[in-house]
């Protein structure tokens, strides 16, 4: 049988674009050769015949978690059989089996694994490093319940020492307590490792490690004092067996607590761990992560929506003339291409975060933690900006799609609910955007207490130069050339500048007025979300731009300035508040800004499949039928429906069963 | 019990709850009518939606069918009919988990439609549901733009028939609710052709299925279009037609006829079609777009003053989440959107009722203005609603993520709203297209309909407001929309203006313009919105302290969307920089003020437990309590997994081996 051609509107978009993509894949990719790699694992994986399996849009969540640890126990050998370790090729390989999907083995891999080797004492690695890297011990990690989340201190669970057996013991002292969200922990998991409040002689220790077997070996049945189960159906994440654990009087020996920082002695003496900041580090690790994954999930939406936008018609532009791309629509484009331009700018955001991440983290290993309180600053707002963006990106990307995108031939339903958690996981934003503030809040006092400050809120050192003019740090005019993201940067700093100044004066106001600091922190944090928003946006404008002039190949760079400006103009354009109030663009700007906004959108018009291409996703990995390379939807669609479980047969059973006899009666 | 952090929260109402359900109901008659309907359906076991969140797509499709087979049953039981006041609480007791809704589309269609006669035919059939009925108008390649279907129906006049064809693949049938597996007829919309004219889209009603075993007819081919991201229990579906002939009479033909020796005839105005048009798009407001919002209200906000998390003071115990102020910025302004919105659908439902009255009478003047608003208003609300249902379901954190909370159905179910009965974007343009007209025609003095009155009455001023307090007055706030509106719809039609008379061409420059139309009619209805709240609040006689609590959340609702939208208030130096930190300051105040009344607030809607299906927003704010009992219910707890044995267990004990 002959392969379908490629639709001709689509053929057409790809002749037309004025770059090559494979110039900008390899950008993202971060060269060539990262491409070549990327692309062979990639193989290594579609071509594997173990890998293949029903879409899953077709299955039960039953078996939606079956094919996933079928495919997870395979991927496990494999990866070792093919001797893929480097950490960047194994997250490729997971996502190509797995198709960009949580799997039951995530936290295994993602959390057990490695917090054995950060936490475990060398004899403790000794008893479960092996075991569980050859998957004898499956473990997962349990530290949220069901009553607190992102809140850590708050957690009840309680392990309490008792010297006379030498054994912690495990309680779930509250029905808030049950560890609640841990994945591959309803079904999957034999071990976890479980956070909760240390007793020893009569004391609270905080927060402590402990590892415990839940499962018999060989049985896989739950060990007696402990009640361990799925906790059903969810938004998303049907491949992955989130579950609870009840603990009853659960007995573990000494050894099983974590040890490599606190131990408790065996006569139960507590010795604490020297450092607290050691374990923030893997929480920038995994937020940072979550920056990439903003961009990734924001970029198969985008690819989606675009391409399908290109091969959709409907309606008239131009009386009499056949029906246009619904991409030649204003509104449309004004919908999906600075959604695009922002996939763009959260992956150099990304990128740059791992790097830094990279670079400190070498520190750290070394003992100089001074750059960390920033880094943490600004991964925890930056987690929050570009996931909650991405979030309604996604979003906004299905409802392009029309009807179709409600279908989840589409894939785009799939992509949301998969990515949405992210805005709660790992620290929930709203809470990371007030840790971000703190920090800003904190840098504030330092400069205005006659200190400077360095890095990324370097732009608050302004305020020691604006002494005479003390109202305001953005009070000075900045002469903004809107088609200069130099420029742009600079209008974003002073916007930055001016509500972190604000909510750092209301919070002082609020200080002043009441007692109590938290009272005052809580009623100024709406202002504080504001500015540590306005700060991130700042952030990221300024990375994009910087990257601009990383680009040797002309054409890519100009494409890529393109979007970089709509980037930044159509920010200002959705937040011309926080501009005209800080004078720091006259009304006539804005209304450039606007216009300008629109004649960036007719000009990215010709490159915007070319753009998408770039992002280089096979069709296994984006899974949408309107998304499809080869632009062939209509066709496919039909073939897609056909499979429909409702399809089974051509009369469905309930018309035995329910109509027949309605229409008897009636 | 009733959770303690809750009954603590129903103590301190300001205003009698029992009084503002029973207004907002449009008295006590209607809420005692109302309660007795859903106490009815909800004792009945065979409505349950207990397992619901459970089941697969196709036993929530069988559900679906049960359950409407049985209400049939209930209805000639309880002496309720389709017509009387029962059926809209129906609807909110299934709350919308039935199969054949389509059916009563089909039947409306008719009614609209057809002539005497074939209403006649066809009505009572449909009603003993002797036959089910669909209604097959997109296609796979065409949605709103109606005009570009492209199914064929070509009269033969020498068997009296018309032929109907599926001539390519985008012409597919697709979507049409019931026609899946149910439907045994269906209207198909279908591009008329006589004698190798075109006549346009016409309505034709075609069997597809067999009256005795439901097999397929001749020359049919149809079927489920698959999983999607919510509505499982409906068969959507597609529809291949294949020369298939049916008689001349079955061309719905009230408008417009074909004779049997071909001849087209025309009759009667047809712009009664674009006010069935218009109130179903207002009918869809209130059912699928502010009652899911105050679900939404309700889950979020209750389950806001049971969860605990962290401390504001140290020392003691740790606050509820409610109390923060970031999570009154989230579900405030949404509860205040449920209320405002329900207030517009009140408006609207007056301006349509005196319009059809009007119709009747031949008089189809106000027709332009209800097409306007109904369009506006529909894709306003629906996607704000959708909006705020989201919010609140990220509000709730990791266990908003969970289907027994109910917002992830509640979302996924709304969203689609923002689609059917017109695409929203397309409707705000159509609203824009009015807005623009209207502008034109006041500024030359002519007389315009009474909703954009004010457009005539447009000049440049400066907001009056000395201070924060000053931002609690409806007239300064509602004055700030009105102005706002008026500029945005008059520099974008003078925009427009200047591109025609620079030479554009008058579709390019409309295209030109669309995101500003767009944002033009959003405007238009956010400020008929506002006024009409105020208007709603001023007119209540101070009961029960009812007035004070629906000010306050008027003024939120204003203050919230100047705060949001600050740029386009500032832009021509309406609102000055100063002033705005007064709204802002006023804004965070009414949070405050606001949140001691939140749960009496959203008891106020009246949803039972079993309607708002959801582990954490319960009456009796027991939510720990049940997510666990909830859980434990699940197929996945209950079933031996076969994973374990067929991968787990190779997986946990021959690795070694292979490694």
């Amino acid at each position: 049988r002959t392969t379908m051609m490629m639709n001709a509107d689509l053929r057409r978009e790809r002749a037309a674009a004025t770059f090559q993509p494979e110039l900008l894949t390899h950008i993202l990719d971060g060269g060539a050769e990262r491409t070549r790699r990327r692309k062979e694992i990639e193989a290594l994986v579609l071509n594997d015949p173990d890998f293949q399996h029903e879409d899953l849009n077709f299955l039960s969540r039953s078996q939606r978690y079956e094919q996933a640890i079928r495919k997870s126990s395979l991927m496990v050998m494999k990866l070792r059989e093919y001797g893929i370790a480097d950490p960047e090729e194994i997250y490729w390989f997971k996502s190509f089996v797995h198709r960009g999907r949580p799997e039951p083995l995530d936290l295994h891999l993602g959390m057990f694994l490695p917090t054995l080797l950060t936490q475990a004492t060398p004899e403790q690695q000794d008893r479960f490093f092996m075991p569980a890297w050859n998957l004898e011990i499956i473990g997962t990690y349990a530290q949220t319940e069901m009553g607190h989340g992102t809140h850590l201190r708050g957690l009840e669970t309680t392990a309490t020492y008792d010297p006379a057996t030498q054994e912690f013991i495990l309680n779930s002292p509250t029905v808030t307590s049950i560890k609640w969200w841990p994945g591959g922990l309803g079904k999957t998991s034999n071990h976890a490792i479980v956070l909760a409040q240390l007793y020893t002689q009569g004391q609270c220790k905080g927060l402590h490690a402990f590892i415990v077997p839940i499962r018999q070996l060989g049985t896989h049945e739950p060990l007696p004092g402990i009640t361990v189960g799925d906790i059903g159906p969810k938004f998303g994440y049907d491949e992955m067996d989130n579950g609870y654990l009840k603990m009853d009087n659960f007995r573990i020996p000494r050894e099983n607590m974590l040890m490599k920082y606190a131990q408790v002695e065996p006569d139960g003496t507590y010795v604490k761990p020297l450092s607290d900041k050691l374990t923030y580090g893997t929480m920038v690790f995994i937020r940072s992560l979550i920056v990439g994954d903003s961009a990734r999930s924001l970029s198969r939406a985008c690819t989606i929506a675009i391409r399908y936008s290109a091969v959709r018609h409907q309606s008239e532009l131009k009386p009499g003339e056949p029906e246009p791309q619904i991409l030649d629509y204003q509104t449309q484009q004004y919908k999906l291409f600075p959604l695009l331009a922002t996939a763009y700018a959260f992956h150099f955001v990304g990128a740059y975060i791992k790097d830094t991440y990279r670079r400190i983290s070498g520190d750290i290993n070394e003992g100089d933690l001074s750059e960390l309180p920033e880094l943490h600053a600004l991964t925890a707002g930056l987690k929050a900006f570009t996931s909650w963006t991405a979030n309604a990106g996604i979003e906004e990307c299905r409802m392009a799609c029309g009807g179709h995108g409600y279908s989840r031939c589409s894939g785009i339903p799939d992509i949301y609910v998969t990515f949405t958690p992210s805005c709660t996981y790992e620290g929930e934003n709203t809470v990371m955007m007030l840790q971000t503030a703190r920090f800003l809040v904190k840098s504030y006092t330092q400069v205005s207490s006659g200190q400077r400050v360095t890095g990324m809120v370097s732009y608050l050192n302004d305020l020691s130069r604006q002494r005479i003019q003390p109202q305001h740090v953005a009070a000075r005019t900045v002469t903004v050339r809107i088609n200069d993201p130099v420029s742009l940067v600079e209008a974003y700093k002073a916007r930055a500048a001016r509500l972190v100044e604000a909510a750092a004066k209301n919070l002082q106001a609020e200080l002043n007025h009441r007692k109590s600091k938290e009272d005052a922190w809580n009623r100024t944090s709406v202002d504080l979300v504001r500015a540590s928003e306005a700060h991130c946006h700042y952030v990221i404008v300024k990375l994009f731009t910087a990257k601009l002039s990383e680009i040797s190949n002309a054409a890519v760079r100009a494409v890529l300035t393109e979007l970089c400006l709509l980037y930044a103009l159509y920010g200002i354009s959705k937040n011309t508040g926080d501009f005209l109030q800080a004078g720091i663009l006259a009304d006539a700007q804005i209304t450039q800004v606007n216009q300008r906004v629109k004649e960036l959108l007719a000009i990215i018009r010709r490159n915007a499949v070319a753009l998408v291409d770039s992002f280089d996703f096979h069709d296994v990995h984006l899974g949408s039928v309107l998304g499809r390379y080869d632009g062939n939807v209509y066709e496919n669609m039909f073939e897609w429906a056909k499979k429909s479980p409702l399809n089974k047969t051509e009369v469905h059973e309930s018309f035995h069963k329910h109509l027949k006899l309605m229409q008897a009666k009636l | 019990g009733v959770n303690p952090d809750l009954a603590s929260e129903r103590q301190t109402a300001s205003f009698s709850v029992e009084k503002l359900t029973a207004w907002l109901d449009g008295g006590a008659e209607q809420t005692r009518l109302r309660r007795a309907v859903v106490e009815a359906i909800e004792r009945d076991p065979v409505f349950s939606r207990e397992n619901q969140y459970f089941q697969s797509q196709n036993e929530r499709y069988e559900e679906a069918v049960r359950k409407a087979v049985h209400l049939q049953k209930k209805m000639h039981e309880m002496g309720w009919s389709q017509e009387g006041p029962e059926s809209k609480y129906i609807y909110r007791a299934v709350a919308g988990d039935i199969a054949f809704l389509l059916h009563r589309i089909f039947m409306r269609s008719i009614s609209v439609l057809g002539s005497d006669e074939q209403i006649a035919k066809w009505i009572p059939l449909a009603s003993q549901y002797q036959l089910i009925g669909s209604y097959a108008q997109t296609e796979l390649g065409h949605g709103t733009y109606l005009q570009g279907l492209e199914t064929t129906a070509v009269f033969d006049v020498t068997t009296q028939e018309f032929i109907l064809n599926t001539p390519k693949i985008s012409a597919m049938k697709w979507w049409p609710g019931d026609m899946g597996r149910s439907a045994t007829h269906t209207v198909v919309f279908a591009q008329l052709y006589v004698h190798g004219k075109c006549y346009g889209i016409h309505p034709f009603i075609v069997q597809i299925r067999s009256l005795q075993d439901h097999s397929l007819c001749p020359g049919i081919i149809a079927g489920d279009i698959g999983p999607k991201m919510n509505f499982e229990h409906i068969d959507n579906g597609y529809l291949m037609l294949q020369n298939v002939r049916v008689p001349r009479e079955n061309m719905l033909n009230k408008f417009c006829e074909v004779q049997p020796d071909g001849t087209y005839v025309r009759r009667g105005s047809q712009k009664i079609n674009y006010f069935t048009m218009t109130s179903v798009r207002i009918s869809l407001i209130s059912t699928e777009a502010v009652t899911p919002l105050m679900k939404a209200c309700t889950i979020a906000i209750r389950y806001s003053a049971v969860r605990r998390q962290s401390k504001l003071k140290p020392g003691e115990q740790e606050a509820k989440i409610l109390d923060y102020q970031t999570q009154q910025e989230k579900l405030l302004p949404q509860l205040a959107a449920a209320y405002a919105f329900h207030f517009i659908d009140n408006y609207l439902q007056e301006l349509f009722d005196r319009g059809y009255r009007e119709i009747q009478r031949k008089n189809f003047d106000t027709l332009p203005e209800l097409h306007a608003l109904s369009s506006g208003f529909k894709a306003t609300v629906t996607q704000y609603c959708t909006s705020g249902v989201e919010i609140c379901l990220r509000a709730c954190g990791g266990h908003g993520y969970s289907l027994l909370s109910g917002l992830p159905s509640l979302y996924t179910k709304i969203i689609a709203s923002c689609i059917y009965e017109g695409e929203n974007t397309i409707l705000l343009l159509q609203t824009a297209r009015f807005l623009v007209k209207s502008f034109m025609a006041a500024s030359t003095g002519q007389s315009v309909p009474p909703s954009v009155a004010y457009l005539a009455a447009a000049k440049p001023r400066k907001c009056p407001a000395r201070n924060k307090l000053d931002f609690l007055s409806p007239d300064i706030y509602t004055e700030a929309y009105q102005h706002m509106a008026a500029r945005l719809i008059s520099s974008t039609a003078a925009k427009l203006q200047d591109l025609i008379q620079s030479g554009v061409k008058r579709h390019d420059a409309w295209n030109q313009c669309t995101v500003q139309l767009a944002q033009a009619a959003k405007a238009h209805c956010h400020y008929l919105t506002v006024k009409n709240f105020a208007e709603t609040v001023e007119k209540i006689e101070s009961k029960a302290g009812i007035q004070k609590i629906m000010k306050h959340l008027c003024d939120l609702f204003a203050l919230h969307g100047i705060f949001s939208n600050a740029g386009v208030f500032l832009h021509d130096g309406y609102v000055s920089g100063a002033q705005m930190d007064m709204v802002t300051a006023s804004y965070l105040d009414l949070l405050a003020i606001i949140r001691r009344d939140a749960v009496p607030l959203v008891d106020a809607f009246d949803f039972t437990d079993k309607s708002l299906n959801s582990a954490l927003g319960c009456y009796d704010g027991q939510v720990y309590q049940r997510l666990y009992e909830w859980a434990r219910k699940s197929p996945t707890n209950k079933q031996i997994s076969p994973a374990y044995e067929k991968y787990l267990k190779p997986l946990l004990h021959n690795t070694l081996s292979k490694l």
